[in-house]
């Protein structure tokens, strides 16, 4: 008999995570309808990121994995913090502070924040 | 076990089954992290580009259908279930199983590019909200409804060819348990089914991305 190489989940397991996820799913489409200002952004990719989380660890079978898939996941995760967190603070912070005197007379190409048309 | 029998088993590269094994889950993962850097880039853009131009973006928001959105979500993850199953069913060598998981699996992924491109992209088309092709919106910052459906088909088309490239390893897949492929060695089910969990990831980032976060409730 073949040695198992991988772990064998029970099916139990992954009828509540799918059942989970569809809750989530409900949740995240009914809050959208709700006026919670600047949360709504902040609450629905909390939901996207529990339940990313949920399809790692359960149905990628992450929790089970060996230390270097680990550490590739987490590195996975970091490049595309230091991607999307760098990017956005730069135009994030572009108009914080007034240009400075001494560059005020130099036309600069600078992508400001413009109305639409 | 026997020296023959064990060559059957595992590739002359590899001295077990267990080395075999992590080496096709280490390889797929690394290709699933440059994966994310691939869309990670794009909503990176997007991300800027919302913020820059958000009223024009929670507009072109609003003209998508959540409807549809979230059916779309349901059937990816009922897809990631019976995928879950399949490769349980590979695990521990029940060939029927997994063809009829896997055909299931098809099934679900079908459906979600029939919902993508029949019920959404067709009525985006009709609707004059393709840009390129048909773009007749003229209201209230049309130039960024503009660049937000083009983000919109762009990012949910790529996707859209990931579920087609994993509809064809699926039936790949099946034709190779039809043969009874997988009786010593189930690798390649495993790891299509971390390319397909993969997939259902990316649609449950780009649901709230581009269906939900655009003040829904102004309606």
């Amino acid at each position: 008999m073949t040695e198992q190489a991988s772990h064998v989940e029970s099916k139990k397991l992954y009828v509540s995570i799918w059942i989970i996820l569809l809750f989530f799913t409900a949740l995240t489409t009914g809050v959208a309808f709700i006026d919670l200002g600047s949360l709504n952004t902040v609450v629905a990719l909390a939901i996207a990121i529990c339940k990313a989380g949920i399809v790692v660890l359960f149905f990628m079978h992450a929790r089970h994995s060996e230390k270097l898939v680990r550490v590739v996941i987490g590195v996975a995760i970091f490049w595309l913090l230091i991607l999307i967190v760098i990017s956005t603070t730069d135009f994030a912070t572009r108009n914080l502070l007034p240009t400075p005197p001494w560059l005020q007379n130099q036309t600069i190409v600078v992508h400001h924040l413009t109305p639409g048309p | 076990m026997s020296e023959a029998h064990e060559a059957t088993l595992v590739a002359e590269q590899f001295d077990d089954q267990g080395q075999q094994y992590q080496a096709a889950s280490l390889g797929m993962w690394i290709f699933l992290s440059t994966e994310v850097l691939f869309f990670g880039g794009l909503i990176a853009s997007y991300t800027i580009y919302r913020y820059l131009y958000l009223p024009g973006f929670e507009i072109g928001s609003r003209h998508l259908s959540v409807f549809w959105g979230a059916t779309n979500t349901a059937v990816l993850i009922c897809s990631s279930l019976t995928m879950a199953l399949a490769v349980r069913a590979a695990q521990l060598r029940k060939r029927k199983q997994i063809i009829g998981l896997l055909f299931v699996t098809l099934i679900f992924g079908l459906v979600f590019l029939f919902i993508k491109f029949g019920m959404e992209w067709r009525h985006e088309y009709m609707d004059g909200l393709a840009p390129a092709l048909n773009f007749t919106y003229s209201g209230l910052h049309a130039r960024h409804v503009e660049l937000f459906m083009i983000f919109y088909f762009i990012l949910t088309g790529l996707h859209a060819l990931h579920m087609i490239i994993g509809v064809g390893v699926l039936t790949g897949l099946i034709i190779l348990a039809s043969r009874d492929a997988f009786k010593t060695n189930c690798n390649a089910v495993e790891i299509a089914g971390l390319y397909w969990h993969f997939v259902d990831i990316v649609w449950i980032f780009l649901f709230p991305l581009l269906y939900l976060i655009g003040g829904r409730y102004h309606l």
